[in-house]
């Protein structure tokens, strides 16, 4: 029994950093009704960031979350610019078919620069031991970053004025620019910001376990169902669902083989999609 | 309930129209006369006769290919060009149907037509009764819905051992006996390709000259405008996707049947998923001639890159920066330019 | 004179905001009834519920003695009910016989597409579109694109029609000209409910008129009468000047 409890301790640790992933992905539909599919080569981009900090330049594991963040940030602006400034606004069609044909290009970029082989980050960190299990240093450290950034966020979106331009162009983009907020400039920022929070979730995700260039996929599948459970455009129903859903694979897991993930996840998605189209955590909005 | 007058004139005068079609669904006897149909007609006779005539093995071997990306192109066209719904994991209908199809001839020894129809009606009712659930999520919602479909029917494929699991299914030669041989087997197969190809192109024609079609791109102008029309937008939909369904199901069934394997990566391929998108894009959304266009210009611009070695690493690269490319600026794609260049053409083709 | 339309006691509550209270309003048949009342008292959210945008909390709404309370637009427009929007929604990438050709196709006539040309040549007679037909929504002025809201939602031959704000943008002659339309397609026989701010057109097109506010009703009567209540002309119309008064405007 304590074995189940373990691996849902676990499941909720990770599952903070899915929330993380999960916060950039509905802070950009939440701002500007655009689904990213480009989220998963934000979070791959991550993930190799941290591969490249660590072994080239030997940055300390942890130091580059921060490196992680700017680069996420430049990188989701200059993808802004290129491929979503133009479609804001137009059918939902135009938006998705855009964004994941960006996703198309980086992702065979990598593949052609990294192949589909497996890397790794052996990342040395101590665990803690509880009743005989332990758990690793790098889930509970993964996990306090995690929820550090999160509110991190929250204060950049409720306490400064970038944040509160960022909340009226998501209320009423018009209204915004009426009151004189140069809104493209707060809609590439807010691009940036999600697309750097999914990158620096890659960096954690890369130091609990191993990745290719194809990894992304499987999170941002995650991401949606994590968005989808808090509802779209809620970050702190963002971060919530990410726990649910790694409470979620943490009871499954041991009884459930590992190939069988994906179909959970998807029908738990449909299943959420239909029942609760404002998310579970709906009632975790803020405004 | 007094009818308005000049109504009341107008109604009779087309009730008297109706006796004009004599029994004949409306739907055939406006295409029949129009010049599109038979333009169809003579792609389809082209697409047979050509490599037929010469015994050109290598030129029926590309035609196959092109046949059935312009089947899975017009196809997806009627939900995602009409309805506006990006059906991003359609590959899912052509895996299915050809799994079904092959598991039917393999295992349980049917004919190639049986098995291939039964993949196709399948296909359709379980397109249909998903639809009916999935569909009533919007835009974005429904294309990440889709995506997920493919990646968890690919997953249960992969886990079911009827299906052989994650290896597939091999087809042994013999299931090529009842067709004349393996030779004699590949041509059939091909013409059958060929016959699905056409239909295709009919039916997304068929579909765009009805009520049904009108209904559908109704529904992708402004759906909520549409509701209050009066079209029954969730039924519309669903029949949509479950039509998009029948003949990509059939014509994977004849594909896979052909090429002797079946495994779950292949037959989910989610990448030829992106690029059936591509292709309708490329040509013109919308449009009958432009999904067929755009479906066999990227066939033959995916074969020369794949043969040229510096370019194959970049497929995926080439096939995002093309769609990103006509998203931005050429949304109208193919025949979107021409129609607006020619507005006359648009009279003519579809 | 038979009700064609009876709504009885709908209520809509949006999060904090209860947008209509307890409202209950009749349509006459062959009546055009007007809905007036100052901005955010409601007016659109009662069409809203009419049409099946989305259900009422509370109460019912009959059509030809039919319950119609929640059931969704496609439905409501078969049963023979018609709508405009204040923001017009034309079907931009197609045409005006098109366009129409909806309304025709999937309304209360529910005719086949060969008819249905037929009829769609009236409704664009009657609004004056028919030199229009072959031209894309999306290219109409704003007084084209009113009208074919219009023409379109005649196609459906209802019975009755909901008119939001159709003379709203408009300017002196196209309102003069819109009121022309309306009048003609009453006396066609189609009900009209219509909401406007345009004080002289409805005053002067409607049998009676309700005035809405703050999501309730605040009075019912011929416009006359409404023109002279003094609940209305605190909340709405204004304190008249001595001389419009005697002149019962």
């Amino acid at each position: 029994m304590t074995g189940v409890i373990a691996s849902i301790i676990d499941g909720v640790l990770v599952g903070a950093v899915y929330g993380l992933a999960a916060m950039g992905l509905t802070l950009i539909w939440g701002v500007m009704n655009v689904i990213n599919l480009t989220h998963g080569a934000m979070i791959v981009l991550g993930m190799f960031a941290l591969y490249f900090l660590a072994s080239a330049v030997g940055l300390p594991p942890y130091g580059a979350v921060p490196v992680t963040i700017v680069i996420g940030f430049v990188v989701g602006v200059l993808v802004y610019w290129i491929a979503v400034h133009r479609v804001v606004g137009r059918a939902h069609l135009m938006s998705l078919l855009s964004t994941f044909s960006m996703n198309m290009v980086l992702i065979g970029l990598g593949t052609a620069l990294f192949s589909t082989s497996p890397y790794n980050v052996p990342v040395p960190l101590p665990g803690v031991t509880w009743e005989g299990y332990t758990f690793t240093g790098t889930h509970i450290m993964a996990a306090i970053l995690a929820l550090l950034i999160a509110g991190l966020l929250y204060l950049l979106l409720y306490r400064t004025r970038v944040g509160k331009a960022i909340r009226a162009v998501a209320d009423n983009r018009e209204a915004a620019e009426l009151n004189g907020i140069p809104t493209t400039q707060v809609l590439s920022f807010a691009f940036g910001l999600g697309a750097a929070l999914a990158s620096v979730s890659g960096t954690l995700i890369a130091t609990l376990f191993p990745f290719t260039v194809l990894s992304g996929g499987a999170y941002e599948l995650k991401s949606f169902v994590v968005t989808v459970l808090g509802g779209l455009g809620n970050p702190a129903g963002a971060l919530m669902g990410g726990v649910a859903l790694g409470l979620i694979e943490g009871i499954a897991t041991p009884f459930m083989p590992v190939s069988w993930t994906p179909i959970i996840e998807f029908l738990l998605f449909i299943a959420v999609l239909i029942l609760f189209p404002r998310g579970i955590f709906a009632f975790t909005r803020f405004s | 309930m007094a009818a308005h007058k000049s109504f009341q004139g107008a109604t009779e005068a087309a009730a008297l129209k109706s006796k004009e079609y004599r029994g004949v669904s409306p739907i055939i006897w406006h295409i029949w006369r129009r010049p599109f149909t038979w333009l169809i007609a003579l792609v389809g006779l082209a697409f047979a006769l050509l490599p037929a005539l010469g015994d050109n093995v290598q030129l029926r071997e590309s035609l196959l290919l092109a046949a059935v990306y312009i089947t899975l192109a017009s196809n997806l066209n009627i939900v995602l060009g009409y309805t506006g719904y990006v059906n991003f994991g359609n590959i899912v209908f052509f895996g299915l149907g050809g799994y079904i199809c092959v598991y039917l001839v393999s295992e349980w020894l049917w004919p190639l037509s049986a098995a291939a129809l039964i993949a196709g009606i399948s296909v359709s009712l379980l397109a249909l009764i998903f639809g009916l659930g999935i569909l009533r999520l919007r835009g974005a919602f429904f294309a990440l819905a889709t995506i997920g479909v493919n990646e968890a029917v690919k997953a249960f494929v992969s886990n079911f051992e009827p299906w052989g699991g994650a290896t597939g299914i091999y087809l042994s030669l013999e299931v090529y006996e009842p067709l004349g041989g393996p030779r004699q087997a590949l041509w059939t197969v091909y013409f059958l390709i060929v016959a699905v190809m056409t239909g295709s192109l009919f039916l997304s024609y068929a579909i765009k000259s009805s009520k049904f079609g009108l209904g559908l791109l109704a529904i992708g102008e402004n759906e909520d405008a549409a509701a209050v029309l009066g079209v029954h937008t969730p039924l519309y939909k669903a029949l949509a996707y479950s039509v998009s369904a029948f003949l990509p199901a059939i014509v994977g069934g004849l594909f896979f049947f052909k090429t002797g394997i079946i495994e779950p990566g292949g037959a989910f391929d989610l990448t030829r998923s992106i690029e059936t998108i591509v292709m309708v894009m490329l040509g013109g959304l919308g449009t009958v001639t432009g999904a067929a266009l755009g479906a066999f210009l990227y066939e033959e611009l995916r074969g020369v890159l794949l043969t040229t070695e510096a370019f194959s690493h970049f497929q995926l690269v080439i096939a995002g920066l093309l769609l990103l490319g006509i998203v931005l600026f050429a949304p109208g794609g193919l025949m979107g330019f021409i129609y607006g260049r020619w507005p006359r053409v648009r009279r003519l083709l579809a | 004179m038979t009700a064609l339309l009876e709504v009885t006691g709908i209520s809509k509550r949006f999060g904090g905001l209860q947008a209509v209270h307890d409202l209950s309003l009749t349509v006459l048949d062959g009546e055009i009834l007007g809905l007036i009342g100052p901005n955010g008292a409601g007016k659109s959210t009662v069409f809203n519920l009419i049409n099946g945008v989305y259900p009422p909390d509370k109460g019912r709404i009959v059509f030809k003695g039919q319950d119609i309370t929640g059931e969704p637009p496609y439905r409501i427009a078969r049963h023979g009910l018609a709508r405009t929007h204040q923001i017009v929604q034309p079907l931009v990438g197609m045409t005006v016989l098109e366009n129409c050709t909806v309304g025709a196709c999937f309304g209360r006539a529910h005719l086949p597409l060969g008819p249905a040309r037929e009829v769609v040549r009236e409704a664009a007679e009657i609004v004056g579109l028919t030199d229009r037909l072959d031209d894309l929504a999306g290219q109409l002025t704003t007084a084209g694109k009113k009208r074919l809201e219009l023409a379109r939602a005649l196609s459906a031959r209802p019975e009755l029609l909901l008119l939001d704000e159709v003379l709203a943008g408009l300017n002196p002659t196209e309102i003069e000209r819109m009121i022309t339309v309306i009048r003609r397609i009453r006396d066609g026989g189609i009900a009209i409910l219509m909401i406007e701010h345009v004080m002289r057109a409805i005053m002067s097109l409607s049998d009676r008129i309700v005035v809405l506010n703050l999501g309730g009703k605040l009075a019912e009567g011929t416009p006359r009468e409404i023109a002279s209540n003094p609940d209305v002309i605190a909340a709405y119309l204004g304190e008249p000047e001595p001389t419009a008064a005697s002149r019962g405007v």
